[in-house]
């Protein structure tokens, strides 16, 4: 049995992470998931939010996600995301920046529609990334 | 051609030959670039595939499979997305895409379909919009040219394709564009985007099928996992398509752009002789003149 976790952050531009830890944390659509080793085979729908990589006892790296898929194998997860980035290279402005441009772009859409439900997500993943560079 | 003329002409062909190989130097470092960007976007695609295809058989066949999946029930209106350069200069490209587009019209036509377009890239809606403007909706601009081609423009492209479809506007839809081969080949393809054409599960998962194979739970449904990851799917087809179409504009540029450099070179040389000839001739010519002039005396 293998000890360590494979886990993979891709999104359609980059490969985002790649690394062996011990546990990963991600934000499942239902509640958050902490994925080990010889975990049984499974597909999560991700919201926005924080994948938490832990190795040796501690976080080694927190990434933010705007939600996406992971597949969890028992060797390892693939995260597949739209947009992902390391928590670290985020600033407490440039997130509220963006909260307060999706916020705007909103209230720009009033009639109902798909592109009301799109401005509205991005409103939710900005939301999520500032309280996550809060936390942070 | 007096001596001036053909001095001139040489001239001006050497400055076109200037150009046309710088603009080869800059083709092949471009085309190096998309073709980097084309194979980082690989793993993901490649990724969600398969998990369209794990998920995809979990409600073949279940009434209440998404419409992005099982189609709508009509095939009468066929979206077509004809993926172009902005820029001319590159050979048979862009003239292929439309060729390839305008049988597919004809064809499609000739059964009774109706047919709407997006136009990606300017030389495709200039070119298409000559005779078949009335069919054309809507215009991408700005996308092909970028320096990288953003997911997000990507997603622009696949919201305008579901919108249509949940809206009732079109039943099919379809994307051509040429896929890189290499850098001095490409094919021209026509993929499907809508319902999606589910890919086979790779060669790896099939083998081991005989034992049970890695059975994912889904966290939460199928269903709603499958509600996400088909837009999103859409999204990344699309965005391959222009990642492989902008790595094959740069190569067909950089193959016309080294036979113009060649051919210029040619036409230098063959003029460059006739000058010499002429000018020799002159020199004879004068050379002549004063001999028998001398002679006369």
């Amino acid at each position: 049995m293998a000890d360590k976790l494979n886990f993979e952050l891709v999104s359609p531009e980059s490969e985002l992470a790649s690394e062996a830890c011990d546990m990963v944390v991600m934000p499942g659509e239902d509640g958050d998931l902490g994925i080990l080793v010889e975990h049984s085979p499974m597909v999560v729908l991700l919201r926005p939010g924080v994948v938490a990589v832990h190795d040796g006892g501690a976080v080694v790296k927190r990434l933010f996600v705007a939600g996406g898929f992971a597949e969890v194998r028992a060797d390892g997860c693939i995260l597949l995301t739209e947009e992902g980035m390391d928590l670290a290279a985020v600033g407490r402005e440039a997130a509220a920046r963006r909260l307060d441009t999706a916020q705007r772009d909103f209230a720009e859409v009033t009639e109902e529609g798909p592109a009301r439900t799109r401005a509205e997500r991005q409103v939710h993943v900005a939301e999520a990334l500032v309280e996550a560079v809060d936390a942070a | 051609m007096s001596l001036k003329e053909l001095r001139n002409r040489i001239n001006s062909v050497k400055q076109t030959k200037k150009i046309t190989s710088a603009m080869k130097l800059v083709a092949s470092s471009k085309l190096k670039r998309a073709q980097e960007q084309a194979e980082r976007a690989r793993p993901f695609a490649e990724k969600m595939a398969e998990m369209l295809a794990n998920l995809a058989r979990g409600v073949e066949g279940m009434p209440e499979a998404p419409r992005l999946l099982s189609g709508s029930d009509k095939d009468d209106t066929h979206l077509l997305l004809v993926a172009t350069a902005d820029r001319g200069l590159c050979g048979g490209f862009n003239s292929s895409i439309v060729r390839g587009a305008r049988r597919r019209i004809a064809q499609l036509e000739g059964d009774g379909k109706r047919v709407r377009l997006i136009c990606i890239g300017r030389k495709g809606r200039d070119l298409l919009r000559r005779d078949r403007a009335d069919l054309i909706e809507e215009y991408v601009a700005d996308v092909v040219s970028k320096r990288q081609i953003p997911f997000a423009d990507a997603e622009r492209i696949a919201q305008m394709v579901t919108d249509r479809f949940d809206a009732g506007e079109i039943d099919r839809a379809t994307i051509i564009y040429n896929r890189f081969k290499s850098a001095i080949s490409s094919e021209l393809t026509f993929r499907q985007l809508v319902p999606v054409e589910v890919p086979p599960l790779p060669a790896a998962a099939a083998e081991v099928s005989n034992e049970p194979g890695p059975l994912y739970d889904f966290e939460p449904g199928e269903e709603r996992i499958l509600a996400e990851l088909l837009p999103t799917n859409l999204a990344v087809q699309i965005y391959r398509a222009l990642l492989e179409n902008a790595a094959s504009e740069q190569g067909a540029r950089m193959a016309a752009m080294d036979n113009a450099t060649r051919n210029a070179g040619e036409m230098i040389d063959k003029l460059t002789l006739s000058y010499n000839r002429q000018r020799q001739a002159a020199i004879t010519k004068e050379l002549i003149e004063i001999v028998s002039g001398a002679e006369a005396l």
